[in-house]
């Protein structure tokens, strides 16, 4: 770190820092690039297809890897229509209402144990523990997803759109006090909302075990807030041809597209701070800098899979379903995981 | 450098990048790309709204919707301002478990107005 640093004459903290914000910022958009390739290419494999292999680099097809440069390009070059009856300003202004907060996301959550060099902590997460904002951090900049999406449908002045758009607010908002619920009960346990400490907190056992009920809760909720199916109804192909996206073409569709998937990156990492342990590796205590990076990476990946997987596995619900399901079902259920864990912990003294 | 703003300049660094990242894309694709690469062909039926290729149904779609959706939004409101003032207490609850049976009565104040919406049919999305 110290040699690192002193090549590049910055000091060791202007150092880190640097390296934290391009991690923070070029990893999940990263990460998010290639789904776009691994929801095809996945899609193709649980449907029995080949999936995208035409696109190549002087010849060499890469199981298709170029066609995200290829779709990148493309996008690039392709018409930018904005409607005459859609409000202008807005309608470029939707795309990065939806990129900026999906970036954010990450700011808080740690990606890595904070490790020791040459005297200085360095810790492995954008903004140091005890910012005091921790994980209501993520909540609230994913809470404002929902204006990106509400900006493009009501600037774009199409009927799709407008029903897209409204869609989306209600299910984000249904959905959010269930999984504010069950995130509630982890502070609870944990003691702390910081997510350092509640990764402190998942030592020995993962918050997947005594959270069981939450979890499930949690994991739906994330479908809904990612607009992922069997919750999409923001852009239900089938129903309202593509939702608040009908009007979007070009770069502006792109980057609502890949904020779409930062956000299920986003949510993967949320999955696994919250309940699987962060960075932690089963039955090593401390696994140090790069085993633990290597630990969260395969554990939020994973989970960026299971998001592919559930889409092209589970079919849509009705909307009403949905509606039914956040109220009636997801909340009594995050309530009684929130009630079971006060008692239990009451009960213990 | 001592400020209570410190911790957060990175953060502030990483909402510039993500700006300037986001604005210029919207820039070279918008402005810039245009003016070489992009074609530019604007015509009648291509800038009308998309109604599945039919002529427009009526004009604006910014018309009256659901009220359902209000209805929902304001349900949320009120269970959300609960569930924030249940997120300082649950923090503190560990060292502080006398309040058990605080937070039982509030949760019941909340159980009741959650049943009364229910009975009266607010969470029914059909009708």
């Amino acid at each position: 770190m110290d040699t690192l640093s002193a090549l590049l004459h910055l000091s060791p903290e202007t150092f880190w820092m640097i390296v934290k914000i391009l991690v923070v910022f070029a990893g999940p958009l990263t990460i998010a690039a290639l789904l776009t390739w691994v929801e095809r290419r996945g899609s193709a494999m649980i449907q029995d297809r080949i999936g995208p292999n035409r696109a190549a680099i002087f010849g060499f097809r890469l199981i298709g890897l170029p066609q995200i440069a290829a779709d990148g390009i493309k996008a690039f070059l392709k018409e930018d229509l904005v409607p005459a009856e859609a409000n202008k300003v807005l309608f470029w202004l939707a795309p990065l209402l939806a990129f900026i907060p999906a970036v954010l996301g990450m700011a808080v959550i740690p990606f890595g144990q904070s490790f020791e060099s040459g005297g200085h902590t360095y810790h492995m997460s954008l903004l140091d523990p005890g910012n005091g904002m921790g994980m209501l951090f993520p909540m609230a900049i994913g809470a404002m997803a929902v204006y990106g999406v509400l900006v493009a449908a009501w600037s774009s002045n199409n009927k799709w759109s407008i029903l897209g758009g409204m869609r989306a607010s209600a299910q984000m908002v249904s959905d959010e006090l269930s999984m504010s619920l069950a995130v509630i009960a982890i502070f609870m346990t944990a003691g702390a909302y910081d997510p350092h400490d509640l990764i402190q907190a998942q030592y020995g056992l993962w918050n997947v075990v005594p959270h069981f009920l939450g979890f499930l809760v949690f994991f739906t909720c994330m479908f809904a807030e990612t607009n992922r199916l069997p919750f999409d109804f923001a852009e239900g192909e089938s129903e309202i041809v593509a939702g608040f996206l009908t009007e979007y073409g070009s770069m502006k569709f792109a980057l609502i597209y890949l904020s779409e998937y930062i956000h299920l990156v986003v949510a993967s990492a949320l999955i696994v701070t919250l309940y699987f342990g962060g960075w932690r590796v089963p039955f090593v205590a401390n696994p140090g800098p790069w085993l633990s990076v290597a630990s969260f990476l395969a554990k939020t990946l994973f989970f960026c899979w299971v998001f592919v997987w559930v889409r092209w596995t589970v079919p849509r619900f009705r909307y009403d379903q949905l509606m039914k399901m956040g109220w009636k079902v997801l909340l009594p259920l995050s309530l009684i995981n929130f009630l079971f864990h006060a008692f239990l912990m009451f009960r213990r003294g | 450098m001592s400020s209570p703003a410190t911790p957060f300049i990175p953060l502030l660094i990483l909402l510039l990048l993500a700006l300037a990242v986001g604005i210029g894309i919207l820039w070279v694709s918008g402005w810039l790309l245009p003016r070489f690469l992009k074609p530019s062909n604007p015509q009648q039926a291509k800038l009308t709204p998309y109604e599945c290729g039919v002529p427009l149904f009526q004009g604006s779609a910014r018309q009256r919707y659901g009220v359902k959706f209000y209805l929902v939004a304001m349900l949320f409101i009120l269970f959300d301002v609960e569930a924030a003032f249940l997120l300082p207490w649950a923090v503190q609850f560990k060292s502080n478990l006398a309040t058990f049976w605080v937070m039982i009565a509030f949760v019941a104040t909340l159980l009741v107005g959650y049943v009364y919406v229910w009975g009266k049919g607010a969470l029914e999305w059909e009708r």
